[in-house]
């Protein structure tokens, strides 16, 4: 069976994450709630991080979940993980839980949730190894209040606290590279994907749910409110991210680099840019430098994450 | 505000149970178009019900048999993906 | 009766004793002084194969009280331990975990809060979540702590409460002093607190359920008192739970703890280990028939007003001693005796003492019985005017 087909059956007609929801028009986060739980054959409890997701989803007295869902705060979804699974294996190991099949425990947090406030709680989850899915949906800013900056804002975007102006070009720091935070916890499993690229996606998560320790994936997904661009673009613009290597898809096997992607034909980084309004301002003359500077450092990350490759398998 | 009896009527902590209180109908969000499906021109892909956000593809085991518009937000996301131009917009009266 | 006999131990060894007892499925715990022992304690228990609890050694409080009401919540018994700036980091949790009635039993080895930094007793921690909800009781010595944990199991998971339940220890006056205790042994303990059993375990994938929603102003005023109603009744939970208690080992507990108020002219209202020093110059005052008395609070959440106001009726004069302070208002305990007393004719004065650990002397305490003392009883300088 296609893995589509295997997704469809393992839906069964009942999406976990089901329609009745207040996340913008073509947001990206259900596609990726709903690829990356689909991928699953036993049961799950999902745990979810302060944030779009979570606000549209369960406005009181109404749900749109119909798994085990549990939300505390903003910056402890990974910690409040960690207590899910150490719970289950304590009453494993006292049989006292009425499935035999393990839950698993996979955490939905954004590029806040992850990168910044969050970044404490996951760092220890990760350090202690509970065998959880950390799963990112990264749209680069703090959506749900306003679309404000994050550690994941790309250099150069124009956010509500990093708008660009008569002296500012936007926000001017780097983003984290937050798949190599993961990595240097020494996890067994950690990978960088999109909503888009939902096989590339479930494949990972595959992956990633057989990993004997905490699995990490950081996915690229859009904003249509945020990014400034139409809905019905989404998947286009996720695509120019891919291929034009802003965000390349790979995954670390125990340490080990492996591509998962490469583009036949790689695009200059305005194809990404140009789509998004919170990158207008840098495709105009005066801001010509800061263009440069991204292609540059997309570039060079792009070179580093080839040597870190080599010696293992590629695509 | 809807009535509530005492605050016992509500569950211990908050919980809530799937299913039990009506979701917002996300189907009035549309201004203007909905999707529409010309099923001779269909492949069963699939993937308008897999990037769906709001879960508005009805299958029929991995068949696709129309719209279910109570949540459809008209983001055109569908039919931006469908590779046969199966799936169209189209007008739509502007609910009530 | 079941005792296992007399052991010197001190009240942080003897609440990680507790807990080897009451043996919890999970354990998150994150170090600070003066609750260190508790979890070093247990965390030895577990290297020896004496307690089978997961514990979690977490990266700091916030996630020590996050990862407990993840566990609590997916349906294992909880236990975790902190103090002072530790209980201040997690203190937006202790909230949640009380709004989504996780029933956590938590040590509470108190601690001044900084600044300065102190890391010796007062119960300004304490204070600090006072309005979250959780179930607070207060010790006055090890024994009362090792009781009180066992106690609080129940009372935590009690059908009716569903809390937290934090039982509070003076820092090193209780924690770090050695002093006969007197355990039950393994089998009462076990026996008392039962099973653990939630309405909606997370882990109970077949009825799934959404937990810690979103609420808007059309819910969340009645989300908050129904989680009130849940403390308020948490008051008699404890007494039935005290008196099967004290069936099973002879001593008893209460909200409150009346110490030779009958005929009492004057009392002191207080909270923690100094209730040890008031008694005994209430016992040698007695001698010299001075008509005193303590009254001391061990809940202090929820706060027995009623039967505060009941036991002090015929005190013509009322001291309340807070370790703590409400700078520009009100002290806490002081506060909770004002609005309980209100319009019944006691005369109401209140001291604050012991903050970062100072000591409360026999001698103080008699200049408090005779109203000779400093508001800010012991404070070297300028004395404020009471």
């Amino acid at each position: 069976m296609s893995r589509l087909k295997t997704l469809v059956r393992n839906e069964a007609g009942v999406p976990p994450l089901a329609g009745g929801h207040a996340l913008c028009q073509g947001c990206g986060v259900p596609i990726v709630v709903r690829t990356v739980l689909n991928t699953f054959t036993q049961p799950v409890v999902v745990v979810n991080a302060t944030g779009c997701l979570e606000v549209a989803t369960t406005r009181f007295p109404a749900t749109a979940w119909n798994v085990p869902w549990l939300h505390v705060a903003f910056e402890n979804a990974a910690a409040v993980a960690s207590g899910v699974e150490s719970a289950q294996r304590a009453l494993r190991r006292r049989h006292a839980l009425p499935a035999a099949e393990e839950v698993a425990v996979v955490v939905f947090a954004g590029d806040g949730g992850t990168y910044d406030i969050g970044l404490q709680a996951l760092s220890g989850a990760l350090e202690r190894g509970h065998r959880l899915l950390f799963v990112c949906y990264d749209n680069e800013a703090y959506m749900n209040t306003g679309i404000q900056r994050s550690g994941a804002t790309p250099f150069g975007a124009a956010t509500t606290t990093s708008p660009n102006g008569e002296v500012s070009f936007g926000k001017a720091q780097q983003r984290k590279d937050m798949t190599a935070i993961a990595v240097a916890h020494h996890v067994p499993y950690a990978a960088q994907a999109t909503a888009s690229h939902w096989h590339d996606l479930s494949r990972k998560v595959e992956r990633a749910s057989a990993a004997d320790g905490a699995a990490f994936l950081n996915v690229l997904t859009d904003c249509p409110v945020g990014w400034g661009h139409e809905p019905r673009r989404s998947l286009e613009v996720l695509n120019a991210a891919v291929d034009s290597l802003f965000w390349p898809l790979y995954e670390v096997v125990d340490g080990r680099y492996r591509l998962t992607y490469q583009p036949e034909q790689v695009l200059p980084i305005e194809d990404w840019l140009r789509p998004q309004k919170r990158f207008a301002h840098l495709l105009r003359p005066e801001h010509a430098d800061v263009l440069d500077e991204i292609q540059r450092r997309v570039d060079a990350d792009w070179e580093d994450l080839l040597r870190k490759c080599q010696g293992g398998d590629s695509t | 505000m809807p009535e509530l009896t005492t605050s016992n009527a509500l569950r211990v902590g908050g919980v809530v149970v799937p299913g039990e209180a009506e979701r917002p109908r996300t189907g009035g969000w549309r201004t203007g178009v909905k999707p529409e499906v010309d099923l001779s021109k269909c492949v069963n892909c699939l993937l308008c019900w897999l990037y769906c956000p709001d879960s508005a593809v009805v299958l029929d085991g991995t068949t696709f048999t129309g719209f279910d518009l109570t949540y459809c937000k008209g983001c055109e996301i569908c039919a931006e993906v469908c590779p046969v131009e199966a799936v169209t917009m189209v007008p739509e009266e502007t609910a009530p | 009766m079941i005792e296992t006999g007399l052991r010197l131990m001190t009240g942080g060894e003897a609440v990680a004793e507790a807990m080897r007892q009451i043996d919890p499925d999970v354990v998150p715990v994150y170090p600070i002084t003066p609750q260190t022992p508790i979890i070093q304690g247990f965390a030895k228990f577990v290297a020896d194969g004496r307690a089978r609890a997961e514990l979690v050694n977490v990266e700091s409080e916030h996630s020590a009280m996050s990862a407990a009401v993840g566990a609590a919540l997916a349906g294992a018994r909880t236990m975790t331990a902190t103090s002072s700036q530790g209980l201040a980091l997690m203190a937006e949790v202790v909230y949640i975990a009380a709004a989504m009635r996780a029933p956590i039993v938590m040590a509470l080895g108190n601690r001044a809060l900084s600044g300065p930094i102190n890391i010796h007793c007062d119960h300004s921690d304490s204070m600090l979540i006072r309005d979250s909800g959780v179930v607070q009781l207060f010790a006055e010595n090890a024994q009362e702590a090792y009781d009180l944990t066992v106690i609080a199991t129940r009372l935590a998971e009690h059908p009716d409460v569903l809390l937290p339940v934090l039982v509070c220890q003076d820092g090193f006056t209780i924690t770090h002093s050695a002093e006969p205790v007197t355990l039950l042994d393994d089998e009462a303990v076990t026996e008392f607190v039962g099973g653990y059993s939630l309405p909606h375990p997370v882990l109970d994938t077949a009825r799934p359920t959404t937990q810690g929603p979103f609420a808007m102003p059309d819910y969340y005023f009645e989300l908050r008192r129904s989680q009130t109603e849940a403390l308020e009744a948490a008051l008699a939970v404890f007494g039935e739970l005290s008196a099967e208690y004290e069936e099973l080992s002879g001593r008893g507990y209460g909200p409150l703890e009346a110490y030779r108020l009958e005929g009492a002219e004057r009392a002191i209202v207080a909270l923690g280990s100094s209730a040890g020093t008031i008694k005994d110059v209430v016992d040698d005052l007695r001698t010299d028939d001075e008509r005193v008395g303590l009254l001391k609070v061990v809940s202090f959440r929820p706060f027995p007003a009623e039967e505060v106001a009941a036991l002090l009726a015929e005190v013509s004069s009322v001291i309340v001693l807070d370790r703590a302070d409400s700078p520009g208002g009100a002290a806490p305990l002081h506060a909770e005796l004002a609005a309980a007393l209100y319009g019944r004719g006691n005369e109401l004065t209140g001291h604050v003492y012991g903050l970062g650990g100072r000591d409360l002397h026999p001698e103080d305490v008699r200049r408090i019985f005779a109203g000779e003392a400093e508001r800010y009883v012991g404070l070297r300088g300028e004395p404020c005017p009471v």
